[in-house]
Parts: C-alpha cells; sequence; structure tokens
C-alpha cells in the first residue's frame, strides 16, 4: 500500500505530475481554485497508488508528500 | 615605538594592512600601485594568508565582498581605471553592509589618462561612483607614514560601521620612499561579527548577506539606516589638521599637495603674509566643522588640487558664502608648483589682506 | 508506512516564486537534497545570482550571499579562499554564467576554485521576460531575436561545458536534465557527486542542468519539458565532460 498527500496551496496547477503517473491516477481539479488561484492536481483513486513518487519527483513545488 | 623602516609607499600600505590583520587580498595589476600586490603575494603566504590576482578589477571587488561577507579582514587595491571598474561592487558592499578596505592610488586620467599622480578621483570616491545613495569613507594620507597608521585605521573604521573604508593616495605617494616608524602592536578593534555568512553549523538561523529589498518600504527603511549610520560618522569620524591656526588666508589642500602647500607658506611667511594650511584628513565624512574653527580670522581660503576642482565644491558648502574662496589647481600628472601657488596667494594678499 | 519522499530539511518553507513549471524548483530541490543527505548544510554557504533565480537565500537554508550579475564564481572565490572548510556553491543561470559572467565562470575554472557551481541552461533570460542569451539556440525566437537567433547577426550558441573541458582547473563537468524522471533522478546524482567532488578537495565542479522557461517560451509546461528533449539536448548533449574517472 502506498499514499500521497498533495499539499494543494502549494500546486501552480502545472500539470507536470499528471502526464508522468504510472498509474494515471492524478488529474487537475477543475472544481475549485486553490488561494493561489490554480487549480490544484489531486488523485483520483489512491488505492492504485504504487509510491513511486514519480509524480513528487517532477513536481517544481514540492506540492507532493509519499508515503510506502 | 617600534622598527624604522625606509619603506616605498606602495609597500607600507601592504605591511599596514598585515599589521591590522588583513589576510585576504584579491588584485590586479595596474600602474602606479602594483607594488602593493607584490608584497602581498610574496608576504601573505608566509603569514598564512591568501593573495589572489583575479581576472580583472570587477572580480577582485566581488572576491572581496565574498571574502568579507565571512567577517574576514580584506583589502583590495587598484588605481582610477580600475576603481572604476569596482563601483557596481563597491555599491552592493555598501548595500549588504559589508567591512572592506579598498586603497586607490590615484593617477590622471580621464580614460586611460597617465600614471602620473592626480587627485581626480575625488568626486567618484566621496560622492559615490556607483549607483544609491551611499558613501564610504574616505581616508587621505599625505604621507608614507600616513599611509601606514590611515590603513591600520581604515580597517577598524570599516569594522566598526560595517562599510567600505577607502585609502585614497595618488602616484606620488605610492612610488615615494619615506622612513615609518612601526608602532610594536596595532590598535586593531575586534567586532563579533553575527551577521557573518560562515555557516550555521545547525546552531542558529541562517544569515544572508544581500542587499536586494524589492519592497520598497523594506529598501527605504535600509536606506534610513544607512543614512542614519553616515550621520553618526560624519559627527564622529571627520579627520583634519590645522596647521597655523591664525593665518589670513588658508590653503585647503589634502595628500602630496598639502606638503607643497607647507612650503609655500613657510616662503609667505618670508614675504610677510600669513598663511595656514587646512587640510583634510578625511575626505568623506568632510571635516566642515574645521572651517569653523578659522573663520573668524580667515580673509580668503585658496583650495589647490590635482583636479579641476572637485575637493573645491566641497570647501564651498562648508563655507557656504561667508568667504571668499579660489582655486587653482593641475590636471594630466602635473603637479602644482610653489611659485605658482605664491603667485595665487599673493593676488589674494593684494585683495583681501593688504589694505586691511 | 513511512514518507519516501518529501520536501528536503534544505529547503525553506517559503513557497516559490518560480512559474508554475519551472524547472528552478527541482534543481532547488535537488541541490537541498545533496545538502541534506551529505549533511553540509550547517557548513555551506551559498552564492546566489542575478536572474530568475536572485533570491535563491529564501529557499535555500543555508547561509546565502547575493552576488551582482554574473559575479558569483568571484563572490565565491573570495567565501572559500577565506573559509576553506566551508562548502560553496553558486546557483547560476545562462545569462548570469555565460553572458555576463564569463571571464568569472572560466577563471573560477581555471584556476579550480574548489567550488560547486550550479548552472541552469534554460536558453533564455527570464527574468527580465524573455531577450536571447549565449545559449539561446539558432532560429529560436526571444524578445530581442523577435525574428529567431540567426547566427551572422546574433552570433552562435556557447556550449559552456565542453567549453570550461578544455581547461586543466575543473575537477568534474556535466550536463544533466530535467526534462523528465529519469533524468530528473541522474542529475540529482550528478549535483550530489558534484558537492562530493568539493567535499574531497578534488577541486573545480559544475554541473549544467537542461532547464524550462514555459513563461517566455510560451509553451506549457508539459509542452516545455518536450522541448528540452527534441531542441536543446541535441544541440547541447548530457554527460560528463570532464572526471569521469573521478572516485568520490
Amino acid at each position: 500500500m502506498a499514499k500521497v498527500t498533495f499539499i494543494s496551496e502549494k500546486c501552480k496547477g502545472c500539470e507536470l505530475c499528471v502526464n508522468v503517473c504510472p498509474k494515471h491516477i492524478i488529474a487537475m481539479n477543475k472544481q475549485n481554485l486553490n488561494e493561489k488561484g490554480y487549480h490544484p492536481a489531486y488523485v483520483t483513486d489512491m488505492d492504485k497508488c504504487i509510491g513511486c513518487a514519480f509524480c513528487a519527483t517532477i513536481c517544481p513545488d514540492c506540492v507532493i508528500i509519499v508515503e510506502k | 615605538m617600534g622598527q624604522k623602516l625606509l619603506m616605498k609607499g606602495n609597500e607600507a600600505i601592504a605591511e599596514a594592512a598585515i599589521r591590522a590583520g588583513c589576510l585576504h587580498y584579491f588584485g590586479y595589476p595596474i600602474t602606479p600601485q602594483t607594488e602593493i600586490s607584490h608584497y602581498m603575494a610574496k608576504k601573505l603566504p608566509k603569514v598564512g594568508g591568501v593573495f589572489l590576482q583575479a581576472e580583472s578589477e570587477v572580480a577582485a571587488i566581488n572576491m572581496v565582498y565574498g571574502s568579507g561577507s565571512t567577517g574576514t579582514r580584506v583589502m583590495t587595491s587598484s588605481s582610477s581605471p580600475g576603481i572604476s571598474l569596482k563601483q557596481e561592487g563597491l555599491s552592493y558592499i555598501a548595500g549588504s553592509q559589508i567591512p572592506a578596505v579598498v586603497v586607490n592610488i590615484v593617477r590622471s586620467g580621464p580614460g586611460l589618462g597617465g600614471i602620473q599622480p592626480a587627485q581626480s578621483d575625488y568626486f567618484q570616491s566621496c560622492k559615490g561612483g556607483g549607483h544609491g545613495d551611499y558613501r564610504q569613507i574616505v581616508l587621505a594620507p599625505s604621507s608614507v607614514q600616513e599611509l601606514y597608521e590611515l590603513t591600520v585605521e581604515a580597517f577598524n573604521l570599516a569594522d566598526r560601521y560595517r562599510m567600505v573604508a577607502m585609502i585614497m593616495g595618488d602616484g606620488n605617494l605610492g612610488q615615494m620612499m619615506e622612513v615609518v616608524e612601526f608602532r610594536n602592536e596595532e590598535p586593531i578593534e575586534h567586532y563579533d561579527k553575527q551577521w557573518a555568512t560562515v555557516g550555521h553549523e545547525n546552531s542558529r538561523e541562517q544569515n544572508v548577506v544581500t542587499s536586494i529589498h524589492l519592497n520598497p518600504a523594506v529598501l527605504e527603511k535600509m536606506n534610513l539606516d544607512l543614512q542614519e549610520k553616515y550621520r553618526v560618522i560624519k559627527e564622529k569620524e571627520c579627520r583634519y589638521e590645522i596647521y597655523n591656526q591664525d593665518a589670513d588666508i588658508f590653503i585647503v589642500a589634502y595628500g602630496i599637495v598639502a606638503r607643497i602647500a607647507k612650503s609655500v607658506i613657510e616662503m609667505a611667511k618670508d614675504k610677510g603674509i600669513n598663511v595656514g594650511l587646512l587640510r583634510p584628513i578625511t575626505l568623506w565624512p568632510f571635516p566642515d566643522q574645521a572651517f569653523d574653527q578659522v573663520i573668524d580670522k580667515a580673509k580668503a581660503f585658496l583650495t589647490v588640487e590635482m583636479s579641476s576642482g572637485q575637493m573645491l565644491e566641497d570647501v564651498k558648502l562648508a563655507l557656504n558664502g561667508r568667504k571668499p574662496v579660489y582655486f587653482h589647481g593641475r590636471m594630466g600628472g602635473m603637479v602644482p608648483a610653489r611659485d605658482d601657488i605664491m603667485k595665487e596667494i599673493r593676488n589674494i594678499y593684494n585683495l583681501h589682506v593688504k589694505n586691511d | 508506512m513511512a514518507i519516501v519522499f518529501q520536501k528536503p530539511k534544505a529547503l525553506k518553507d517559503t513557497p516559490m516564486h518560480y512559474c508554475p513549471g519551472c524547472t528552478h524548483g527541482i534543481a532547488h530541490r535537488l541541490v537541498a537534497e545533496a545538502l541534506d543527505e551529505l549533511d553540509i548544510e550547517g557548513k555551506t554557504i551559498g552564492i546566489a545570482s542575478v536572474g530568475c533565480s536572485y533570491n535563491s537565500y529564501d529557499y535555500f537554508g543555508c547561509d546565502m550571499i547575493q552576488a551582482p550579475h554574473g559575479r558569483a564564481p568571484a563572490v565565491a572565490t573570495g567565501v572559500k579562499r577565506s573559509k576553506p572548510d566551508n562548502v560553496v556553491f553558486t546557483y547560476q543561470g545562462d545569462g548570469d554564467l555565460a553572458a555576463i559572467g564569463t571571464a568569472e565562470i572560466v577563471h573560477a575554472a581555471a584556476r579550480g576554485e574548489k567550488i560547486t557551481v550550479i548552472f541552469i541552461n534554460n536558453t533564455i533570460y527570464g527574468m527580465t521576460s524573455g531577450q536571447m542569451a549565449p545559449t539561446t539556440l539558432l532560429n529560436q525566437y526571444s524578445t530581442t531575436t523577435p525574428y529567431g537567433r540567426i547566427a551572422d547577426q546574433h552570433g552562435f550558441p556557447i556550449n559552456v561545458c565542453e567549453m570550461l573541458a578544455t581547461l586543466e582547473g575543473p575537477a568534474y563537468i556535466e550536463r544533466v536534465s530535467l526534462h523528465d524522471v529519469k533524468h530528473i533522478k541522474k542529475a540529482k546524482q550528478a549535483v550530489k557527486k558534484a558537492f562530493k567532488v568539493q567535499i574531497a578537495n578534488k577541486g573545480f565542479s559544475l554541473v549544467e542542468l537542461l532547464s524550462t522557461c514555459p513563461t517566455n517560451w510560451g509553451l506549457s509546461p508539459v509542452e516545455s519539458l518536450k522541448r528540452v528533449e527534441d531542441d536543446m539536448i541535441p544541440h547541447y548533449p548530457l554527460g560528463v565532460f570532464k572526471g569521469k574517472d573521478l572516485e568520490v
């Protein structure tokens, strides 16, 4: 089991994480905006997360904490 | 007193710096100050110091900025064109409040100019050659002994006020030889430089040396602090010499020209003309108060410089129209001649003193 | 479960001002991870340059000095020569290092100063909004090459690693890229190795990180990473240019 935490207030909506997730479980939250005014990224299905940390590796803003 | 040595001006500066505990020197060759680098290259390695010839004066002043940021006593030296190249660095050092000693052995300009002595960098040093509201303490020795003593003093001033203290000599002073009497022990002041960037060792908050503050309110506050520091220096650190206090006419001159003035004073005495010398030793802060001590008796002032008249403006500001100010100057590396100055004195005497 | 990935300690909590998707943030993290893993933050002094990363001292937790444009290698030299036991690094962009600061980087390298240079190459001036840099590619648009960079007018891009590798001074020079996860991991090793070279007193080390500038390239962050791979790497080949067999 693995788990990722997105500190959505720090997210700038750059979408780099969306592309690299091998399980395709990251999407942009188009419904609302964070304090900075960006659509933050979020995980659509945590159960599928394998804790590879690809998303965290490519994130320029340390938004993502990965546990495994 | 200690050891006496016949020394070249440039070497006396270097020896003074080492005695003042300056073990880091970053320089670049330029006539007429290069012996400072030679001396440092020979001596510093022997006392556990670092001599480095940089790739340019620009690099050298930035090495000084880096070294000074670690709290190390550090110096660079150059001559006019090289000092021009250092102006940006000097502004950063002022804005970041880093102690450093910079030596300018002035040569004639502008442009490549000449290698003869001059005093035409007064504006650049005292009015700020770099950008922004900043000042630097500028000390003007007029003998090899003073090159030594004022260099040691410069390090104390730089550390005390966290800024640049500049020694402003000229080609003569740098190249001439005179006897220097060294003290057995130097009056080195020690300061606890908590601000220095030496690595926080996980035991304190991060130290940051910077001069940029994009928030204008913060930058203005920093500028106000600087101006307050400069106000205190202006109040406390003015240095000058008054020679023949009750003279009718005063020559205002610094550095090597002040020595020529002294021989003019002797000539004038023989002719029954009472002339004195007012010699600023700090060009910044400019010693306004010196004028107040002589203004009651003095009829007129003659400023003599190896330039087109730069200190002249500060003399006029200090006198504020209370007494007439005359000027005699030479440029291009020519040195004011005693007889020419004497001619000016005679004219002033006839105008302002004779029929009183 | 244990945390396997989080913000390195040597990076402060201050949110970074960089544009969305700008790889400066990744480069900062790699440097901070090296400081953490080598446990040297306490004795490190970083030199910030002038450009988008002018205030990297707001992000790195070690003691920092902000240097004039182009002069970080000289400032770093002054620091290292005064405090040889400290670890000193500069963090510079391509305008800072390869344009105004060319003399400083060449001579710091030629002297073999025992400093580590983190060199961000994004082929453009970011902070001042998109001017041509020495690393701007031929035909690349910028606000000062509005019709594309033309060799006849604007000269040719400079390959810094290859240039500095001709000098004897440097001990370790590598060019890496941040355009995908695999390359970021390799970049991290290079950055860490560069610091190790310094700690082992082996001499001058420099890592060039091919980076993006979505805003001034006029591309999305994802497209920008693609540009690094398709356009930049062919002109700026990755690899070790000095110190291949250096053991640290």
